[in-house]
């Protein structure tokens, strides 16, 4: 074997086992990467209360309510759902159907507390009069990209 | 002799690089006033994020090119460790600065965007901190490479680093679809074909190519530069 072959099956090999264990670690450490649950993630998961994390999803049809600075409103993910309370300002795009994002805690209750609310913007990009023709013909899905 | 047979390829390449590279930055001037002109004014608003939307002409192109470009450092370093190619040292040398650049202009549109739309300029989710890393290994790639007196040592310590650094660049790419993120899924490279608008990915496609060649351009002036640092370096040790 010249020394160039040998040099050269050394690097394949060390990048095999470099890639065997980023993958092991990632795959381990996958609960702890995932930025947000789905409502569904979180009924399996049984988060104690006062424990802080994300919750995401879409904001339910119809759940929000407005009392002052407090919102009210429901995270779904079209098979589970979680109330939200949160106090401050919301960004520009969260409106209902839009997916976001709630950094907070469970209260005794079961109602999710935010801190924060961040909205979490889809794939899509397309000037206002092809989302008006497409509103316009029934083809429009809101946030099935955003639901997995 | 040992020096001249060292410099063979590396002059052969300059001689080649200088006859492309006046060609190649008018091409690149045209290419990127057009896609400017595109992408800012004539290009429609998006439905949701209104102007904002043409950050994307910056963010999008900076972020594929500091990604490839970390892989073409990957290559360069392999055909350095395996095969000892002289001009692939030098290139890397040139390269990095170029992929640091692209991804901190990448971050820094992104977060700009991020402001606005999701209310925040940074989140620690996977997509983000993963990119923030191959910011990391470009600029510990330059590092390396004047960590040492001997610019060759230089040169294999940061090639190790750009072939294991090459991990990274897949994580990059699917980490939106192996974890739920803030940032959103891929665009363009989806199942079901590119979810961007006509009107709006034809100029994210010219802003791609045009950053591509101006990308192409950086390395091949700098690769110049840095073959005749390295024959300075030689003539003065000789000296």
């Amino acid at each position: 074997m010249t020394p160039k072959r040998r040099r050269l099956w050394l690097l394949v090999g060390s990048l095999c086992v470099l890639g065997a264990a980023a993958t092991l670690v990632l795959s381990a450490l996958s609960d702890n990467i995932v930025f947000f649950y789905s409502p569904s993630q979180l009924a399996e998961k049984h988060v104690p209360p006062d424990r802080r994390f994300r919750i995401g999803g879409l904001v339910e049809n119809g759940s929000v309510q407005k009392h002052g600075t407090e919102v009210r409103f429901r995270v779904t993910d079209l098979r589970q759902s979680v109330e939200v309370v949160y106090r401050g300002i919301l960004p520009d795009l969260f409106r209902e159907g839009q997916g976001v994002i709630a950094e907070g805690s469970l209260d005794r209750d079961g109602i999710f507390t935010a801190r924060e609310v961040l909205a979490k913007h889809d794939e899509k990009y397309m000037p206002p009069e092809v989302a008006k023709a497409l509103k316009e013909s029934g083809r429009w899905q809101e946030g099935e990209e955003t639901v997995k | 002799m040992a020096a001249l047979h060292f410099l063979a390829n590396p002059a052969r390449f300059r001689r080649f690089s200088q006859r492309v590279l006046p060609a190649l930055w008018s091409v690149t001037a045209l290419a990127l006033a057009i896609g400017l002109y595109w992408g800012l004014v004539i290009a429609p608003p998006d439905y949701q994020q209104g102007d904002t939307v043409r950050i994307m002409f910056l963010h999008v192109p900076t972020a594929s090119l500091s990604m490839a470009g970390y892989l073409l450092l990957a290559a360069l370093g392999a055909s350095l460790l395996v095969w000892r190619h002289p001009l692939a040292a030098l290139m890397a040398r040139a390269t990095a600065p170029v992929g640091a650049t692209y991804a901190a202009v990448c971050l820094i549109t992104g977060s700009l965007w991020g402001r606005p739309m999701w209310g925040t300029f940074w989140v620690w989710d996977a997509r983000l901190t993963s990119f923030l890393l191959l910011f990391f290994l470009y600029l510990g790639h330059i590092a390396l490479n004047r960590a040492y007196d001997d610019p060759e040592r230089g040169d294999r310590a940061a090639a190790i680093l750009a072939v294991v650094g090459a991990i990274n660049v897949p994580i990059i790419k699917f980490s939106v679809d192996w974890w739920n993120t803030l940032h959103q899924p891929d665009s363009i490279m989806r199942i079901g074909g590119p979810s961007i608008d006509p009107s709006l990915l034809w100029p994210l496609f010219w802003m791609m190519g045009a950053l591509a060649l101006l990308f192409v351009a950086l390395v091949l002036v700098r690769t110049e530069t840095e073959i005749d640092r390295r024959r300075l370096e030689i003539a003065e040790n000789e000296g």
